[in-house]
């Protein structure tokens, strides 16, 4: 069974017109980049703004097609024009502002636009509908208008029209960045129930650490490259090399850090409360 | 600003509520045909009786049906004051220079009580059906013109996505309009010219906002798999019941009768 997602030597160009000069630029928003990851996995990509992880997401979706390199999901190459809509199926995407995303005028109208759009009969809308709501434990808000739920209640819904549609892995992109800590906590807990009961393959982008620490792999992206890659231990054991990427590192891990370079023995990479807890007393 | 109502849906689960949409827009259609088939008190008669029962069944409150009536009463006045002044025949009373004449009283009442009828007959429909099923609606009804290859799915998609936005963008402009009153723009004063200026840096960063949406938008269809309505399935398909069919051969039976006053002359 091939990779659920594989890259290879990835490139995207893209030209730029500037309003003052008439040479148009031409920005390399990601560059060489090799990517691997297997069923099940709970991956994470990190970056700060513009180094080039939504281009990366978008790339998976098909939504952008490589200038250079090739981009496989579940062993079809996304450059293939007539397997895109194979490609959307499979990978999934959310998006980072909830209100922008949702089509229906009613929630469980929503959801149903992706299975509608597959050409899914009737019947099985429904029941795709009904097991994706409550999945993300909507099941109880299937009458309303989106507009009138909350920040995470919304991601939730739009993480359900991706479920509806049975895909092999989900790529969100930055989805919590609108949201308030409550919200940020609900959509992440679905995620990742989502990951561990249902064997969905996860790809979490995102700037916010703490949302990291469950995941099986970390990639750290800076200037289009992954510039660094490992479990969340091992990559949060640099924070020197982070925060050079202009990326902050856990509160914990940060005293942690910060304890072991005063002189209190500490062991490397500290991710929870716990450990610290553990590591101290 | 608080609650948006989109259109003027009235919820209830009155039988009216209950047709098929498809069903009720036809009917619409035909009661306004039937208004300009019949010519006589009678044919009127019979038209009011019909939309009396009309709203007796969707259990609508009376003013609700009169309120519809606000946004088109100039131009009924209008209509009923050129008809009465402008119209020749038998004069009744004369003053200054204008004439009003038997026939013109007759004309300005009959084209009152068309209008009248015209639009409360209408608003039943848009009160009892909500926004999306009217769309649903005319997507199915006039699916035939694709043949024709107008774009019917894609205008009915366009309707239903307008619908949606519009309250957000009315929240926006809101939010636009509060932070630069918070800056000191100022909304309320002056006179017509200088308010609809003041709009202008209102409209600048909502235009932004709204392509920006709309770009946002697109990409989530896209990554949904939407393309068009080829070989789209529907999860709240419209389906005809024994109700319906009632209701239509109703709505048929009325225009039958509308046509035999008028052959006949009534």
């Amino acid at each position: 069974m091939p990779s659920i997602i594989k890259a290879e030597k990835l490139g995207y160009y893209y030209v730029k017109y500037s309003d003052d000069s008439e040479n148009p630029e031409l920005i390399n928003a990601i560059r060489s980049i090799d990517l691997s990851v297997e069923r099940g996995e709970f991956i994470a990509v990190l970056g700060h703004n513009g180094s080039g992880k939504s281009t990366l997401a978008k790339h998976i979706n098909a939504l952008l097609v490589p200038s250079e390199g090739t981009m496989w999901i579940d062993g079809v190459d996304t450059g293939q024009e007539e397997d895109l809509w194979k490609v959307r199926q499979k990978a999934g995407m959310v998006f980072q502002n909830p209100d922008n995303q949702i089509i229906g005028t009613v929630v469980d109208e929503d959801v149903g636009f992706g299975p509608e759009n597959l050409g899914v009969p009737t019947d099985d809308i429904w029941k795709r509908v009904d097991d994706a709501l409550s999945k993300v434990g909507m099941l109880g808000f299937r009458d309303r208008s989106p507009g009138k739920l909350s920040g995470g209640q919304k991601q939730r819904v739009a993480i359900a029209g991706v479920v509806a549609m049975q895909p092999e892995c989900i790529v969100l992109d930055e989805p919590t960045a609108m949201l308030d800590p409550n919200g940020r906590k609900e959509v992440l807990q679905v995620v990742r129930d989502l990951n561990k009961q249902e064997g969905v393959t996860v790809i979490l982008i995102t700037h916010y650490m703490e949302e990291v620490v469950f995941a099986d792999h970390v990639y750290v992206m800076d200037g289009g490259q992954i510039v660094m890659e490992g479990t969340p231990r091992e990559v949060f054991s640099q924070v020197d090399v982070l925060k050079s990427y202009r990326l902050t590192v856990p509160q914990v891990t940060e005293l942690a850090y910060e304890l072991k370079t005063a002189g209190v023995p500490l062991p490397e990479g500290i991710l929870t409360i716990d450990e610290l807890v553990e590591a101290l007393c | 600003m608080g609650e948006i109502t989109l259109g003027q849906y009235y919820p209830s689960n009155s039988i009216l509520h209950r047709l098929d949409p498809r069903v009720k827009f036809i009917g619409t259609i035909l009661y306004i045909v039937s208004l300009f088939l019949v010519n006589s008190w009678i044919g009127y008669a019979m038209a009011g009786c019909v939309l009396a029962v009309l709203i007796g069944l969707s259990r609508v409150p009376l003013r609700f049906i009169l309120r519809s009536m606000k946004p088109v009463l100039f131009i009924l006045l209008f209509t009923m004051i050129f008809n009465l002044l402008l119209t020749p025949g038998d004069v009744l009373v004369r003053f200054w220079i204008f004439r009003i004449t038997r026939e013109g009283v007759s004309l300005a009442v009959r084209m009152g009580i068309r209008l009248a009828f015209l639009v409360m007959g209408s608003s039943i429909m848009t009160l009892t059906t909500t926004p999306n099923e009217l769309t649903d609606a005319m997507e199915n009804l006039f699916a035939p013109l694709s043949f024709f290859h107008v774009p019917v799915h894609e205008i009915a998609m366009m309707m239903s996505i307008a619908l949606r936005f519009i309250p957000i963008l009315v929240e926006e402009t809101d939010k636009i309009k509060k932070a630069q009153m918070a800056r000191g723009a100022d909304f309320e004063s002056g006179g017509l010219v200088r308010r609809v200026r003041s709009m202008i840096p209102l409209l600048v960063p909502l235009f932004v906002s709204a392509f920006r949406r709309a770009n946002d938008l697109a990409m989530a269809m896209e990554a949904r798999c939407y393309h068009g309505g080829s070989g789209r399935t529907q999860m709240k398909p419209l389906k005809y019941s024994k109700r319906d069919f009632i209701a239509y051969a109703i709505e048929l039976a009325y225009l039958a009768v509308c046509i035999i006053f008028k052959v006949r002359g009534l």
